[in-house]
């Protein structure tokens, strides 16, 4: 399965929840296979889709899940020790982790080699981390999102793309809807 | 009343529900502040351009955002800046500690100093300079005008500022 395939397969379990999607080919295919008022789509800023989706859960109630690719994590990765630092029973963090860099030519990425970003997040001190085959994600977002605790997944799926389109939606019309379903 | 509640009434005053801090020395005190308030949720972030995300989603959850660093972070967070928050209009007052003016023991520091307004004004961010203590008087002015305008808006404040290092 490749990461368009896993998001298929978490749709009926997301689609009205707050989501948080990082840059690129993520936010494309969800814009494409589900566009939803609750989906924050990232139009830039690669690596900061998980310090959003944190922030977001940190400041109000509902349950958050921040999509994010190994390639951005490894961008960010500082925000591993914040999240496992400032844990809050709303957040969940899906790492769909292909091992390549998908937006930009799937080069491959460090995850991809040596570097288990499950044990990066539990060595920063994340208490709930699950790594699972891309066929198992949807069965380990449903249980996260059943829990009250900050979950992070690594769901590890294989390289590859389908093709869409950029999203031409207005970054404040992305930004009012979504937050007009965050207070809803 | 020392600088540091003059910086915290004024947040206080504005409703700043999420801060998220980078320590410096001169911010030393009013990030100890922050730590101890109830009004505030308090996020240390490793770097700033990090904090940014953060404040951005808090902001989309209802709180007023704000982020206090040093001056050197503007060079980690422009492109935060660009395609994230001005892109996007978020609000976010940024509270600057500005190394390397007049009175900097450290040479290093003056380096990021003589570029700080320069890429301010490049990124066209309204920016105000703090060097005499009642200069903090405008800050609940400035705090309201960044969420009224919906832009970040810089803050720097100086070494005569926090009366020396």
């Amino acid at each position: 399965m490749i990461r368009s395939d896993v998001l298929k397969t978490l749709i009926p379990l997301i689609s009205d929840e707050l989501v948080v999607t990082n840059i690129g080919l993520p936010s494309q295919e969800m814009h494409l296979l589900d566009d939803q008022p609750t989906n924050f789509y990232m139009l830039g800023t690669m690596g900061l889709a998980s310090s959003i989706g944190l922030g977001l859960a940190m400041a109000q109630p509902k349950k958050v899940i921040a999509i994010d690719g190994d390639g951005s994590v490894l961008m960010n990765l500082g925000t591993l020790p914040t999240i496992a630092n400032n844990q809050v029973p709303n957040f969940i963090l899906l790492i769909i982790d292909n091992g390549s860099y998908g937006s930009t030519g799937d080069q491959t990425t460090y995850a991809g080699m040596r570097t288990s970003l499950a044990d990066v997040a539990r060595a920063c001190g994340c208490d709930h981390v699950v790594e699972c085959a891309a066929e198992d994600t949807a069965a380990a977002v449903k249980d996260a999102l059943a829990a009250e605790q900050t979950t992070v997944i690594v769901s590890k799926c294989e390289s590859g793309n389908i093709k869409v389109p950029v999203i031409e939606l207005d970054p404040v019309m992305i930004k009012e809807r979504f937050m007009a379903s965050v207070a809803g | 009343m020392s600088v540091n509640d003059v910086i915290m009434d004024a947040m206080i005053e504005n409703k700043v529900g999420f801060v998220t801090t980078v320590p410096c020395k001169q911010l030393a005190g009013v990030i100890e502040k922050i730590e101890q308030s109830d009004a505030m949720i308090h996020v240390p972030s490793n770097r700033e351009d990090e904090g940014m995300g953060l404040c951005a989603g808090a902001f989309m959850g209802g709180r007023r955002p704000a982020i206090i660093m040093q001056n050197t972070a503007i060079g980690v967070t422009i492109n935060a800046l660009a395609t994230l928050i001005q892109y996007y209009r978020i609000p976010l007052p940024m509270l600057i500690s500005y190394r390397g003016e007049i009175g900097e023991p450290v040479a290093c520091q003056v380096e990021m100093a003589v570029h700080t307004k320069a890429l301010l004004d490049r990124m066209a961010i309204p920016t105000y300079h703090f060097h005499e203590e009642e200069d903090a008087d405008e800050l609940p002015a400035i705090l309201n005008h960044a969420y009224m305008a919906r832009k970040p808006v810089a803050v720097l404040m100086d070494a005569a500022f926090w009366k020396g290092y």
